[in-house]
């Protein structure tokens, strides 16, 4: 097999899936494939984070079904997610999700064909595969034309409506990953483009904006109160009136939350007032 | 639309009774005060007629016309309205007819002193039947209620549990046909006998009916076949325990009440942890006539917080078993360390009640 063009091993992958048979079966159809190699295989999403900090793979194959955290859950912890195509059974909001976004995704099981037509628009898609010298100097403009990264966001907050995700919200702190029931949430709070999320185990950043939150939390139980806060209905003890037309509200930890005029009403309509 | 009480005979015949007497007490009453009887009498039927008219309006009107519960002393301006309407009807027919044949000289004159107590006694009649009817039509109305209720209460059971063994199967299913679609290139022989398990599993899902009771042995058998396909899926990582005492084998069981709980076990315990883990199950006979068992699973505290009570995804077959036993406390959890135990006990007596 001599192919000039191609050389072997360009493009770095790596499976994530908690089935080991379901990443064999992944590793079996790549085997085709000679300039696909595999780094890394994971079973579960915090191996999932490790793997792609240290390989930065061009391609991710990721189950959404895992221990710990899901595969949605997890690209939302990698800056800058790879190229995805996920392998799913069985998942209702997932499905939903990438249909809306128009997302490639393998319906397990499937067949040697099904795959190759998904690798194959990838690899068509992404421009640096056919000319490898310009590979090199494009490396900022690759990310932005690999089809799956380009609508990561929109495709997130979509799945981020399933019931698993609807009762938690998962961060990065330091090098760890922290899973956060909704329940334990003070409030959220704008800091430049994150978002500040207060827990009575002290605050947490994630890139995220305040009106993704506004949009994936459930409104019986967040309130936007302000531009800058969203908060836990539950924590509420008192609202006392603050300057002209605002008021503040007093949380259990203590925390004062401001309310704007607009935010008042919502949190009366919520509170049933 | 309720009946209406007086719609049905043994209330009809209270009513009558009820009114017979009272016209009785009148005429004594009259004759007392000095009036003639045949003057007497034709107060009294006159007076005791209208009441009963008004009452048979009250208690049947009622029913299209209920007051709310905050509106209940609608009711006293309803009485005290139609005791006055009633009043004013006596005078107007007796004054008239009985005014010359009065055994005291003026008619007229007694009606008018003794105005103020029978309108006391109208308004007592009035009242009774007005309060008698709005409580009969509240209960039935509540009882139509409860029944709505239990109809949508069945209903949304029978949904539910239609939902839990969906929730899991469909991915159960389209995994475990990836699993085997994996292995039939290596494993040909493995891949085979994964398809036998899996068909074993699917036809005793369908099999199962809600209605008849099955032996404990063939449940755990069955289980087991689950168990082993999720061993092939998940590789060395699964273990099981299946301990059953002597003379457990032979109970019996509503069909499909372990395996939910299985299911829960596997889905808390193997789905959501990432290092090995052993599924417990074991049967015993506790005193009292019931088969106890306990499935032990771990569980990863990051992810998931058992609640007090009844955690995780158990509330389903809690309901499920109040259903069949009208018992709440059937099933228990128990959170130790990173195991979670259910429990469940299932009486064997009420059983051979059914069966009989």
């Amino acid at each position: 097999m001599t192919n000039a063009n191609i050389p072997p091993a360009s493009i770095k992958a790596i499976i994530i899936d908690d089935e080991p048979l379901a990443r064999m079966i992944v590793r079996e159809y790549l085997e085709t494939y000679p300039e696909v190699s595999i780094v890394q295989e994971c079973s579960d999403g915090f191996e999932g984070i490790k793997a792609i900090q240290q390989h930065h793979p061009d391609l991710l194959f990721l189950d959404i079904q895992m221990p710990k955290i899901n595969g949605f859950e997890m690209l939302e912890l990698v800056e800058e997610p790879p190229a995805v195509i996920f392998t799913t059974a069985f998942d209702e909001y997932a499905i939903k999700a990438f249909e809306n976004h128009a997302v490639d995704y393998l319906l397990k099981p499937f067949n040697k064909e099904r795959f190759d037509k998904a690798l194959r628009k990838w690899m068509d898609g992404r421009p640096v595969a056919a000319t490898r010298a310009a590979a090199a100097s494009s490396a900022t403009a690759d990310a932005e034309t690999l089809p799956a990264a380009g609508s990561t966001e929109g495709l997130l907050e979509t799945a981020a409506q399933s019931p698993t995700q609807q009762h938690r919200i998962v961060v990065k702190t330091g090098g760890k990953i922290k899973i956060i029931p909704l329940e334990d949430i003070h409030f959220l709070e704008a800091a430049d483009d994150y978002v500040k999320i207060h827990t009575h185990q002290g605050a947490f950043l994630k890139n995220r904006t305040m009106s993704y939150f506004e949009r994936a939390l459930d409104p019986t139980l967040f309130v936007r109160t302000h531009r800058s806060y969203i908060l836990n209905i539950q924590q509420v003890t008192r609202i006392d009136p603050y300057e002209k037309d605002s008021h503040l509200c007093i949380l259990q930890s203590g925390a004062q939350v401001p309310v704007s005029k607009a935010g008042y009403v919502k949190l009366k309509t919520v509170l049933g007032l | 639309m309720a009946k209406a009480p007086l719609a049905t005979g043994k209330f009809l015949l209270i009513f009558i009774s009820w009114w017979a007497i009272w016209a009785f007490l009148q005429v004594s009453l009259l004759i007392g005060f000095g009036l003639a009887p045949t003057t007497a009498l034709s107060d009294s039927l006159v007076s005791n007629t209208l009441v009963a008219l008004c009452c048979g309006f009250i208690s049947n009107n009622m029913q299209y016309y209920l007051p709310k519960k905050e509106r209940y002393w609608y009711i006293l301006f309803i009485s005290l309205g139609l005791s006055a309407i009633i009043l004013l009807a006596c005078k107007a027919i007796l004054v008239p007819l009985l005014s010359e044949k009065a055994g005291i000289t003026d008619y007229a004159q007694f009606f008018s002193r003794s105005w103020a107590v029978r309108y006391d006694i109208v308004f007592l009649q009035v009242g009774c039947m007005s309060i008698l009817s709005v409580l009969w039509y509240s209960s039935e109305e509540e009882q139509e209620n409860r029944q709505r209720r239990n109809d949508a209460e069945r209903l949304s059971k029978e949904a539910e549990l239609f939902k839990l063994r969906q929730q899991l199967a469909p991915h159960f299913l389209f995994n475990s046909l990836n699993s085997i679609s994996a292995l039939i290139g290596s494993q040909p022989e493995q891949a085979r006998k994964m398809i036998q398990q899996l068909s074993d599993f699917l036809r005793g899902n369908l099999k199962k009916e809600d209605q008849q009771w099955v032996p404990l042995s063939e449940e755990l058998q069955y289980l087991e076949l689950y168990l082993d396909i999720e061993k092939v899926r998940f590789g060395h990582r699964l273990s099981t325990e299946i301990a059953c005492e002597e003379g457990c084998l032979g109970l019996r069981l509503p069909p499909m009440l372990l395996q939910p709980i299985v299911e829960n076990a596997i889905k808390f315990g193997l789905y959501d942890t990432t290092d090995a883990v052993t599924i417990t199950i074991r049967a015993r006979k506790i005193e009292g006539g019931y088969v106890r068992i306990d499935v032990v699973n771990p569980f990863d505290p990051e992810t998931s917080r058992p609640k007090k009570g009844t955690g995780f995804g158990l509330t389903s077959i809690q309901r499920r078993l109040y259903l069949l036993f009208a018992r709440p406390d059937l099933l228990e959890t128990h959170v130790e360390n990173n195991l979670f135990t259910t429990t469940v006990k299932i009486p064997q007596q009420s059983q051979q009640l059914q069966q009989s």
